[in-house]
C-alpha cells in the first residue's frame, strides 16, 4: 500500500510545555517533544510516568491544563478528538464486537461519506496490509488478540491520519507474538510513512522499533535519542538503569577517565569527575576469563539462548553480571576464580549514593 | 463410596423435582382455576367457550365493553411511551456517567432505585400537584401517565441496562470511534447502542410487562387503562375480566419468548 505513503509524507509534530495534573499529582510536567515529519517515535518508561496522558493529549481525549499542541504546524489544541485525524490502536481491545473486521476498518471511512466501493477497495487493502485478507468477514470475538490489534492498526490506518498513535498495543499479547507484530509495525510504518508515537514500557520494544526513543521519568523526558546512542550514551543514570541491564561497579574518577577494577574507563558527558564514583558498565562491556589468581569468584553461569550470563563476586565483594558468548559459558562454573575488568567502553559515573 | 455419592445425586435430583412440581402448583393452580372459570356454564354448571369466543370478536368487544376498548389502547400507548421515554433518558445518561461522570455513578444508581422504596400510594400523594400542572399544560390525557411510570419503571430498567454497559468497555469503544471521527451522537448510535440490544430489550420488555400491569396509580388518578378496565367489568362481567387478565398474561408470556428468541438469534448469526 504504498499509495498512502505517496498521497501523505507525514506531518510533524510539536509538543510545547504540556502539562496536566490530576488532584495535585503532576502527570505531565512541562513536556516538550518534537517529532519530524514521518518519525516513529517511542515513549518508554516506568508505569505512571506519564506516557498515555501525552499520548492522549495528542489524540484530544484529555486536555491539557498548559501548553500547546502542534500538528502540521497547525495548533490543534482546541481541536475535539473527532476532527483531530488521529489513527489510535490501543492496549485494550477495542475493535466494535458488533460488527466485522471489514466494517470496523470501512467505519471512519464512512464517517468520512466515502463511496461503498472506494470503502471497500480501501478496506480490503488495509487488511491485506495487515495479513488478514482472509479473515475480513469475521467478528472480534472469533479472532485472537494479535489478529484483533492488526485489524484495529488497519482501522487507524484506513482513514490516513496525521498521526498514528499506539498506546501499548503489544501489551496483552504473548512474547512471540509481540515480537511479531512489533517489527510488523515498524514494516508497515515505514511503508505508509505516517508519524507515529508509540508508548511502551517495555525498553525492548521501544530499541526495535523506533527511529528516537524517549525516556519518560514523572512526566518529562529525561533524554530523547536514537536506540544506539540512548543504549551507549545514556544521560543519566535513570535512562541508563531503565535501558538495558546494568553493573554499578565503584571506582575513582579522575577528569575524563576512572579507574575500575583496575582499568581505565572513559567516562561519558555528565558524569561526576572526580573522587568516588559508582560507574554503569553494561554486561557486555565486562571481559571475564578464568585465572586462578584473578579478582573474582563466579557465582553462577546461565545459558540464555543467543549469549549466557555470568555472575560473579570480585573479592571486593561487589556483583557483576558479564555477558559471554553461548559457547563459553560451559568453562565457567559456580567457585571458579576468574579475572573480570571493564573494557574500557565510554560509560556513565556518578558520585556515590 | 461411589454408591454413597450416587444414591446422595439420586436424592438431590428428587428432591429438586418436588420443589419444581411444588413450585409449578404454587403457579399454575390459580391460574388453571381462573381458566376453569372462564370456561363455566350459566350458573355455574357444564362448559362453553362463549366468553372467549366473544372475546376474540374485538368488534363485539370494543362495542359491549367500550372500557375495555379504551383501558386496552390506553396501556397499549402508555407502555410505547413509558418504553421510548425510559430508554432516551436512561441509555445517554448512564453511558455519559459512565464516560465522563464515574463519581456520580452512586448518586445516579441511588436515585434510579429509589422508586423501589416508595409505595404507589405515597407516589401517587407527591405526583398530584405536579400532574395538576401537566393537566393545566399539556391536557388531561392518559397517556401523561406514562411520565409516572417512567418513574415505577427506572429501578428495573436502570438494572438491565446497568449490565449490559457493564458487559462492554464503553469508554475505549467510544474513544476508538471519536478517533476514527465520530461526534458523540453518532458515538450513541453506531457503537453504544447496537451493543446494548440485548440490555434495552429486557429493559424495554420489564417496562412493558410493569405498565400493562399497573393498577394503582391510574386509578388514584382516575384514569382508565387496561387493569382499571378490568376491574370495572369485573363488577358486571366477572368472566371476561378474568378472561382478558388471562389473555394479557398470555401475552405478556409471549412478548417475552418472542424478545429472548430475538436476542438469542441475533447472537448466532455474529
Ligand atoms: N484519569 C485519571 N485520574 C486520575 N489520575 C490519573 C488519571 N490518568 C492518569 N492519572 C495519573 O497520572 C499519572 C500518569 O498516568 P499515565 O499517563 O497513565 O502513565 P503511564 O501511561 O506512563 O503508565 C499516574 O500517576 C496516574 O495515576
Ligand atoms: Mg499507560
Amino acid at each position: 500500500m504504498t499509495s498512502a505513503a505517496a498521497a501523505r509524507t507525514g506531518v510533524a509534530v510539536e509538543l510545547t510545555d504540556l502539562r496536566r495534573s490530576y488532584g495535585g499529582v503532576a502527570a505531565l510536567d512541562g513536556l516538550t517533544l518534537h517529532i519530524e515529519p514521518g518519525e516513529f517515535i517511542a515513549l518508554l518508561g516506568p508505569s505512571g510516568c506519564g506516557k498515555t496522558t501525552a499520548l492522549r493529549c495528542l489524540a484530544g481525549l484529555e486536555d491539557p491544563d498548559s501548553g500547546t499542541i502542534e500538528v502540521g504546524g497547525r495548533d490543534v489544541t482546541a481541536i475535539p478528538t473527532n476532527r483531530r485525524d488521529m489513527g489510535m490502536v490501543f492496549q485494550a481491545y477495542s475493535l466494535f464486537p458488533h460488527m466485522t473486521a471489514r466494517q470496523n476498518v470501512e467505519f471512519g471511512l464512512e464517517l468520512r461519506k466515502q463511496d461503498k466501493a472506494a470503502r471497500r477497495e480501501r478496506a480490503a487493502a488495509m487488511l491485506d496490509l495487515v495479513g488478514l485478507s482472509a479473515h475480513a468477514d469475521k467478528f472480534a470475538h472469533q479472532m485472537s488478540g494479535g489478529q484483533q490489534q492488526r485489524v484495529a492498526l488497519a482501522r487507524a490506518l484506513a482513514i490516513e491520519p496525521q498521526v498514528l498513535l499506539l498506546d501499548e498495543p503489544l501489551s496483552a499479547l504473548d512474547a512471540k507474538v509481540r515480537t511479531q507484530l512489533r517489527d510488523e509495525i515498524r514494516r508497515i510504518q515505514l511503508d505508509v510513512g505516517t508519524t507515529t508515537l508509540f508508548v511502551t514500557h517495555d525498553q525492548e520494544e521501544a530499541l526495535a522499533v523506533a527511529d528516537r526513543v524517549g525516556v519518560m521519568r514523572a512526566g518529562n523526558l529525561e533524554q530523547i535519542a536514537a536506540p544506539e546512542e540512548l543504549y551507549t550514551k545514556p544521560a543519566n543514570a535513570f535512562v541508563a538503569d531503565f535501558v538495558g541491564l546494568t553493573n554499578r561497579l565503584t571506582g575513582t574518577a579522575n577528569g575524563a577517565h576512572a579507574s575500575v577494577l583496575g582499568a581505565p574507563v572513559a567516562l561519558l558527558p555528565g558524569s561526576a569527575t572526580s573522587g568516588s564514583v559508582e560507574v554503569l558498565v553494561r554486561p557486555e562491556a565486562i571481559d571475564i576469563a578464568p585465572d586462578p589468581a584473578g579478582n573474582a569468584t563466579v557465582v553462577s553461569a546461565s545459558f540464555l539462548g543467543a549469549h549466557a550470563k555470568v555472575i560473579a563476586t570480585t573479592d571486593d565483594g561487589q556483583r557483576v553480571a558479564v555477558q559471554v558468548d553461548s559457547d563459553a559459558v560451559t568453562s565457567y562454573r559456580p567457585g571458579d576464580r576468574v579475572r573480570v575488568r571493564p573494557q574500557g567502553d565510554p560509560a556513565l559515573a556518578v558520585a556515590k549514593s | 463410596m461411589s454408591g454413597e455419592r450416587a444414591s446422595f445425586r439420586r436424592r438431590q435430583s428428587l428432591f429438586r423435582r418436588v420443589v419444581l412440581a411444588v413450585v409449578l402448583t404454587f403457579f399454575t393452580l390459580p391460574l388453571l382455576a381462573s381458566l376453569e372459570f372462564t370456561l363455566q356454564g350459566p350458573g355455574g354448571t357444564g362448559h362453553q367457550l362463549t366468553t372467549w369466543t366473544t372475546l376474540m370478536d374485538f368488534g363485539a368487544i370494543a362495542k359491549e365493553y367500550p372500557d375495555l376498548k379504551e383501558g386496552f389502547l390506553s396501556s397499549i400507548l402508555l407502555a410505547i411511551f413509558t418504553v421510548i421515554v425510559m430508554l432516551i433518558l436512561l441509555v445517554p445518561t448512564m453511558t455519559w456517567v459512565r464516560l465522563r461522570l464515574p463519581g456520580l455513578t452512586r448518586t445516579v444508581e441511588f436515585l434510579c432505585l429509589l422508586p423501589l422504596t416508595v409505595p404507589a400510594i405515597v407516589l401517587v400523594v407527591g405526583l398530584t400537584p405536579i400532574y395538576a400542572w401537566v393537566n393545566y399544560l399539556l391536557g388531561a390525557l392518559t397517556l401523561w401517565l406514562g411520565f409516572a411510570y417512567v418513574i415505577l419503571v427506572l429501578p428495573y430498567a436502570y438494572r438491565s441496562i446497568d449490565t449490559g454497559l457493564r458487559a462492554i468497555d464503553v469508554k475505549t469503544l467510544s474513544e476508538a470511534a471519536r478517533s476514527l471521527g465520530a461526534g458523540w451522537g453518532t458515538v450513541m448510535w453506531r457503537v453504544v447502542l447496537p451493543n446494548l440490544r440485548t440490555a434495552v430489550l429486557s429493559a424495554s420488555f420489564l417496562s412493558v410487562a410493569l405498565v400493562l400491569g399497573e393498577y394503582t396509580i391510574a386509578s388514584l388518578f382516575a384514569r382508565k387503562n387496561l387493569q382499571v378496565a378490568m376491574y370495572l367489568i369485573g363488577k358486571s362481567d366477572a368472566k371476561i375480566s378474568v378472561a382478558v387478565g388471562l389473555a394479557s398474561l398470555g401475552f405478556a408470556f409471549v412478548v417475552l419468548f418472542g424478545m429472548s428468541f430475538v436476542g438469542t438469534a441475533r447472537k448466532e448469526s455474529r
